[in-house]
């Protein structure tokens, strides 16, 4: 009894002073919170000045940031500098009218990769390829090849796709490739013109075009979704996305042929009389 | 008792003398600037361009906006670090590594907000959720509803900062998805109205949250001359109120300097882009004074 006493008596004499500390702290912040808010809006917008500083050379580089990068820049640059094969030549998209060494190169390698992935998930075969000219974005020079190279030629993203196309549609992809008269990179597709540059003949696999029966045509996906204006893609029957860069494929190409002597063929041609 | 509350009171009294003496003195000369540092469109240009590089010869780097921002934060701690979108994809670096070199660099430098790019998804939208562990600064979009995504509840439509006791609001505005990046990249994201949700954001900000100081974050684009009909920073510039600032993207569009538009009530607003590759860092210095008589003739804007 005695002792629940003195408890709560001391109890009460420590509680007491500090709940007064406690409010009289409690109105110290009260007023600073005041102060502050009539503070904050006593604050007036009265100039904004605005400009562009320029990052150049003349800006000392910070050494930790440096030192952060160091490593990831040294492993990207092995990895993309180890060599994969030896081009024997230096090949650009401006040698050759109908077609080009670099591009036959191209789109030979989209068939020869794409294909067995597209087999294996649908027991079928890509019937050709089509891509564009201007997705060549670099040459490949005489020496060594490697990832960078891959990267120079193809530094976009685009995938590879197969587009069920009919007949009908392929007949439009030729037309499309008579009236372009550009080097677009083709591969199992053979065409050819007569001397005043209309169409003599076109193959598919070595067949002419059977307007009843679909093809398997492999592009990009820029190409696919209406790029270069080759609008025959819009009207397909189905759609296979492989998931498989353009990047990718050449990487692959490159890693598996130990010399690259990619040559000007007949797969598009004029003739001259 | 009667003591001990007399005491107390006169303490209180003192010590608002006091404090008033404080404000009166601090605040009545108190001058704050707000310095708004930022970056578009950096695409992994991690290092700086080589010196034969045909258009940009040794420009850009992290490492020298590094020292760059070092030195102005240094000047005004009251600095906010902004990224308007497309940090991902353009050297290998993001290939190699999908974006983890580029948000642990901005995380050192220090980056408060960024909003996102088109081409922040080209790993796909679990592929930007990867990455965010990696990201020590938020991402705000106000017009994509991630809702059904994997980012739902990771993406914020706005943040507020305090600086020097100055309110900050920031809300970031995406560009539409539709046509420009693949559905299976960006998945179940909606795209909404950018010009409603900014007039939306704008009016949050302003009248609920209080903010000072009020800036958009878009990846919109500056201006599509040819397609009067597509929505850009100037555009919408025009079409809202209270906001002072919009900092764009995805044009990469070099300015000379920014450009001034009068927004919805006629006042004047500032849009901003700086290009590409971290070549340029934006900077924006809002000036606030106690001294009503100083903003009596309205903001003056000097670019």
């Amino acid at each position: 009894m005695l002792y629940t006493n003195v408890v709560k008596s001391d109890f009460k004499f420590l509680l007491t002073p500090y709940n007064n500390l406690m409010n009289f702290k409690f109105l110290i912040v009260i007023l600073c919170i005041a102060f502050l808010s009539s503070c904050k809006q006593d604050m007036y917008l009265h100039k904004v000045e605005g400009k562009q500083i320029n990052i150049s050379d003349s800006i000392k580089q910070s050494t930790e940031i440096e030192a952060f990068i160091k490593p990831y820049r040294e492993h990207v640059n092995n990895n993309l500098d180890s060599i994969l094969a030896y081009a024997v030549d230096t090949y650009s998209k401006t040698d050759g009218e109908y077609n080009t060494a670099i591009g036959n190169m191209m789109a030979d390698a989209v068939y020869q990769e794409s294909n067995p992935i597209f087999k294996s998930r649908t027991g079928k075969d890509i019937d050709m390829v089509l891509l564009n000219h201007g997705g060549i974005r670099a040459i490949i020079s005489k020496g060594n090849i490697s990832k960078r190279t891959a990267y120079e030629v193809m530094p976009f993203d685009n995938s590879v796709v197969v587009v069920e196309l009919k007949g009908q549609q392929v007949k439009e992809l030729v037309n499309y490739l008579v009236k372009a008269k550009r080097a677009h990179p083709i591969s199992k597709l053979k065409i050819t013109l007569d001397k005043d540059t209309l169409l003599q003949s076109a193959f598919v696999n070595d067949k002419p075009i059977d307007v009843n029966k679909t093809y398997f045509v492999a592009t990009n996906d820029y190409l696919y979704n209406g790029g270069d204006r080759m609008n025959f893609f819009k009207t397909n029957d189905s759609l296979y996305v492989l998931d498989y860069k353009i990047r990718n494929v050449l990487i692959d190409y490159f890693s598996e042929t130990d010399t690259l002597r990619p040559v000007i063929d007949n797969r598009f041609i004029q003739l001259k009389n | 008792m009667k003591r001990r509350e007399f005491i107390q009171q006169t303490a209180a009294a003192s010590a608002l003398i006091g404090l008033s003496g404080i404000g009166l003195q601090s605040f009545s000369t108190t001058s704050k600037t707000i310095t708004i540092l930022h970056t578009n469109d950096v695409h992994s240009h991690i290092d700086s361009f080589g010196p034969n590089d045909g258009r940009n010869p040794n420009q850009g780097g992290v490492a020298r906006r590094a020292t760059l921002i070092e030195s102005i934060r240094k000047n005004n701690p009251n600095t906010l670090l902004l990224d308007a979108g497309d940090i991902f994809q353009g050297t290998p670096y993001f290939n190699y590594y999908g974006g983890e070199l580029e948000f642990k660099l901005m995380s050192m430098l220090k980056y408060d907000l960024a909003t996102i790019g088109n081409h922040d998804f080209d790993n796909g939208i679990d592929g930007l959720y990867a990455q965010l562990p990696h990201a020590k600064f938020d991402f705000v979009s106000a017009n994509y509803d991630f809702t059904n995504t994997i980012l739902d509840t990771h993406v914020k439509p706005y943040k507020t900062f305090i600086k020097g006791g100055i309110k900050i609001g920031v809300f970031g505005l995406g560009i539409e998805l539709h046509g420009l990046v693949d559905k299976k990249m960006y998945k179940e994201t909606v795209y909404l109205d950018p010009t409603e949700t900014a007039q939306e954001m704008s009016r949050i900000l302003k009248e609920d949250e209080k903010c000072d100081l009020i800036i958009c974050l878009s990846h919109l684009g500056y201006n599509y001359r040819n397609r009067p009909e597509k929505i850009s920073d100037l555009k919408l510039a025009g079409k809202t109120k209270d906001i002072d600032l919009f900092i764009g993207g995805h044009t990469h569009t070099f300015l000379k300097k920014p450009t001034v538009v009068k927004n919805l009530e006629g006042k004047n607003t500032l849009v901003n882009q700086v290009g590409c590759y971290g070549i340029n860092l934006g900077r924006i210095d809002f000036h606030f004074d106690a001294d009503k008589n100083k903003a009596a003739n309205g903001t003056s804007i000097i670019v």
